[in-house]
């Protein structure tokens, strides 16, 4: 394990690690253009859900669906864990790799919190209100986006829990530190996506 | 505490001193991160399912030569146009631009390598897998039959019942990944690795247009990602996105499929304007004319490209103001490209043009493409697209800018290429021959399809009634076609003939070169430049000779090349893509064997195909590449 002193001592690490190679700066500017692709991928996952979410096929509707009070606890949930991912940059940024750790840390418990928020409730919606899958073109709508934005954050949870194992080991190192920018940044995507989610999906439904 | 010291120490080179393990043989080939080596294997890769493509093409003009032909069965017809539109649009051409990008970009460049080796690489592979899963369906229960545009209700289980489509959805996604990482390797290749002096107003068009078609493709691949994935759950789990009966609506189908459909027709026309660009001014010993033109004309065509998909849609009834509006933006894109089409012509006005076989293709390629655009403009006006709609006019128009716009460009570029990729000239008398054959084979197949239109025939029918005017014409079409094949063929000979001479060809093979590639060795070595060059203005290299140099000037010191490692993981990673495509398509069938119905029907085949895939990234994420480094002493020992 390493120690916050060691790296204070060595002063070795520059300053903005995720940026000193070429390496890292091609990672992050990758990312970014990644991004871009998946804001067109949500894009066209909302424009087919706003299409066919009147659709219920006399099926559950939306306002007889959605309880917002969970829905709001997750988004708070969510919109807290990118806080914490902004917290552990600066620390990164100010090279202290345990308080890193312990935010990322923070961070991906969170996200769990998310998804087993999200877990219930869906197996509410399928259980008790007969909302599957195959129930209506909204119903098929609803579960694809919400559960693509539902898997990117349990990919970003694995993701960043394995860059926690690794700097264990290897320490942060201008190899290790663009990885863990590009994942906070991945992170603060995958929260600006559930705004979206929550203002189209869930706020529109209840009035809508 | 040692070992963080150790491992923080960023002066320490990554990787000095360890010892490179070196592959050959087909190990070289499926570990291999270096650009010019997937760009071989693009070629190799594209050129064989481009042959498939055509042989598709062939069988379909044998059924129509001749009225109420029984050549070809319905089912088998409708299979065949289905699997030609695909595999050559997405396997085919696709393909080939990224081997002309992959062997030419680093170099133009000036880059020692793309920015993502391993994405590079990873890109390739999934393509390829991709592209075998689709073709898999000709011999396991029959190829998709709804059109390579698959629109719903057709494409969904209740009238495609076999498993056809899903091999197109699924194909398709796992095919599109690759080009998707391709783009984003070649936008971050294009942004950061330029060499010193390199502005973006100083890259050559080709690297201009790869650059815009990178972005394109970075938009646009998402969005039939969607679809196919919408299609898919449709077919497998039973979603409703395109059931009537459900709630959901066909049309929407048609919205996401153009709305990637139509950018992917200028991802393909970008780059062969950007070969179009090279050759020219090459063979004219001129500068290009109107640079900055070009550059801008080829900006506004990708911003367009996205703002008239619904020019596809006419006849579905959006309505008089939506078919205005795109019947408007879609004439909109003829400025630019006029633009283009005149720059070309006065780049060569005064210039001492020499008909070399690149530059025929060039120079063919001019009027072929620009009859495609007219045509374009004349179905771009809705009232009179009703008339054209589905019609053979359609396959005219779209086969003069695809083969006669986008092929020409390939073969142009191939040939201007062919000695830097692999150090040989491909035979100029041959390379006559292939453009002759080919060109007038491809306007006897295709300039009579837009009468035939005109007067009613049918695009996707099997068979035709007699006297209905259509049956000469029809013959005239497929005789054209079998000269195309004749062309491919003069082709192929002349890349196995040129094979089996000495790779002598010079670093500037044409004399002409104006770009960084032609300042280095053909083949170059891989380290693509001993040392990085320094651009001092546009066309870098014809700079350098006008001042009575005859090699670049260098930006750097001659010192250590860091190159990145070999490895298996990127075809690792795309086995396990196919296999799991492969697992989640079958997953509702019932099997004879208990075994492998149970290791189907609960996604254990997927869940496998997952882990390896997965597993790979993680490997990939928990074991650094250090790369290995090339020492001066070893620079020297190479003839440069």
């Amino acid at each position: 394990m390493t120690t916050p002193h060691a790296e204070a001592a060595n002063n070795t690490l520059p300053y903005e690690p995720e940026k000193a190679t070429l390496e890292g700066r091609n990672k992050v500017l990758g990312f970014w253009l990644f991004l871009g692709g998946e804001a067109v991928l949500f894009g066209t996952l909302f424009a087919t859900f706003l299409a066919l979410r009147n659709q219920t096929n006399d099926g559950p509707t939306a306002n007889e669906l959605f309880h917002l009070p969970l829905v709001a606890a997750a988004t708070f949930i969510l919109l807290v864990s990118s806080l914490t991912s902004v917290f552990a940059i600066q620390a990164m940024h100010r090279n202290r790799p345990a308080l890193l750790r312990n935010w990322l840390l923070v961070t991906v418990g969170l996200g769990l919190g998310f998804l087993i928020l999200e877990i219930y409730e869906f197996s509410q919606y399928i259980r008790h209100e007969e909302f599957g899958m195959t129930t209506s073109a909204f119903s098929s709508a609803f579960y694809t986006l919400v559960g693509f934005h539902g898997a990117h954050v349990a990919f970003g949870i694995l993701w960043i829990f394995v860059l926690i194992l690794q700097m264990s080991r290897k320490g942060l190192t201008v190899v290790t530190a663009p990885k863990v920018y590009v994942s906070a940044i991945y992170w603060h995507f995958i929260d600006v996506v559930w705004v979206f989610i929550f203002t189209v999906v869930y706020l529109l439904g209840k009035v809508g | 505490m040692a070992q963080a010291a150790h491992t923080l120490n960023p002066s320490k080179p990554l990787g000095h001193g360890h010892s490179v393990k070196r592959h050959t043989g087909l190990m070289d080939w499926i570990t291999t991160v270096d650009h010019k080596k997937i760009a071989i294997l693009y070629l190799i890769a594209g050129g064989l399912f481009f042959g498939i493509g055509g042989f598709e093409a062939i069988l379909i003009r044998i059924q129509l030569i001749k009225p109420m032909n029984s050549f070809l069965d319905a089912q088998t017809f409708n299979e065949l146009i289905t699997m030609h539109g695909t595999t050559m649009i997405f396997l085919g051409v696709m393909p080939v631009i990224f081997a002309l990008m992959n062997a030419v970009i680093p170099l133009q460049i000036g880059a020692r390598d793309v920015a993502f080796p391993f994405l590079n690489a990873l890109g390739f592979w999934t393509f390829l897998f991709g592209g075998i899963l689709l073709n898999l369906s000709w011999v396991m229960g029959g190829a998709p039959d709804a059109g390579w545009t698959a629109y719903t209700p057709l494409s969904t289980s209740t009238y495609s019942t076999t498993h056809g489509v899903d091999f197109y959805t699924i194909g398709l996604q796992i095919a599109g990944l690759g080009t998707l990482i391709g783009g984003i390797n070649f936008l971050a290749t294009i942004i950061t690795m330029r060499a010193p002096g390199m502005s973006f107003m100083r890259m050559p068009m080709f690297a201009w247009t790869t650059f815009i078609t990178s972005a394109i493709i970075l938009f646009a691949f998402p969005a039939i990602t969607v679809g196919l994935v919408l299609l898919t759950f449709d077919r497998i789990i039973g979603a409703n996105f395109f059931e009537v009966g459900a709630g959901g609506n066909p049309i929407l189908w048609q919205h996401i499929f153009w709305i990637f459909g139509h950018p992917e027709v200028y991802i393909l026309i970008l780059p062969a304007f950007g070969i179009i660009s090279e050759v020219i001014p090459t063979f004219a010993r001129k500068r290009l004319f109107g640079y900055s033109s070009m550059v801008f004309a080829t900006i506004l065509i990708a911003f367009l490209g996205f703002m008239v998909w619904a020019h596809h849609m006419f006849t579905t009834g959006l309505g008089p103001v939506a078919n205005a509006l795109f019947s408007v933006s879609t004439m909109l894109i003829a400025v630019p490209t006029g633009i283009k089409i005149f720059n070309w012509l006065l780049t060569m006005w005064g210039g001492q043009v020499r008909f070399t076989t690149p530059n025929l293709f060039a120079v063919g390629f001019i009027p072929t493409f620009t009859m495609g655009g007219v045509t374009g403009v004349m179905l771009a006006s809705a009232p009179a697209d009703f008339q054209f709609h589905d019609t053979y006019f359609v396959v005219a128009h779209f086969h003069y800018v695809i083969v006669g716009g986008l092929v020409l460009g390939l073969f142009a570029g191939l040939h201007y290429w062919w000695p830097k990729m692999f150090g040989r000239m491909l035979s100029e008398k041959l390379g006559k021959w292939t453009f002759w054959t080919f060109i007038l084979g491809f306007h006897l197949t295709f300039f009579v399809q837009h009468f035939l239109g005109l007067m009613g025939m049918q695009r996707r029918v099997f068979t035709y009634l007699p006297n209905q005017h259509f049956d000469v014409l029809n013959l005239v079409s497929t005789i054209g076609a079998f000269l195309m094949g004749v062309g491919m063929i003069i082709f192929l000979t002349n890349i196995f003939l040129t094979s089996r001479k000495p790779a002598d060809a010079a670093a500037d093979p044409w004399e002409d070169g104006r770009t960084l590639e032609w300042s280095i060795p053909s083949p170059p070595p891989e380290y693509n430049f001993k040392q990085t060059p320094l651009v001092r203005g546009i066309d870098a290299f014809w700079k350098e000779k006008t001042a009575g140099h005859t090699e670049m000037t260098p930006a750097e010191p001659v010192g250590s090349i860091h190159m990145p490692s070999a490895t298996m993981l990127p075809f690792l990673m795309s086995v396990g893509i196919f296999i799991a495509g492969l697992g989640f398509m079958f997953s509702r069938d019932e099997f004879k064997s208990d075994f492998v119905g149970f290791m189907f029907n609960n996604y254990l085949v997927t869940a496998i195909g997952l882990l390896i895939t997965f597993g790979s990234m993680l490997m990939r994420s928990l074991f650094d590449d250090q790369g290995w480094h090339i020492e001066p002493e070893e620079l020297e020992g190479e003839q440069i």
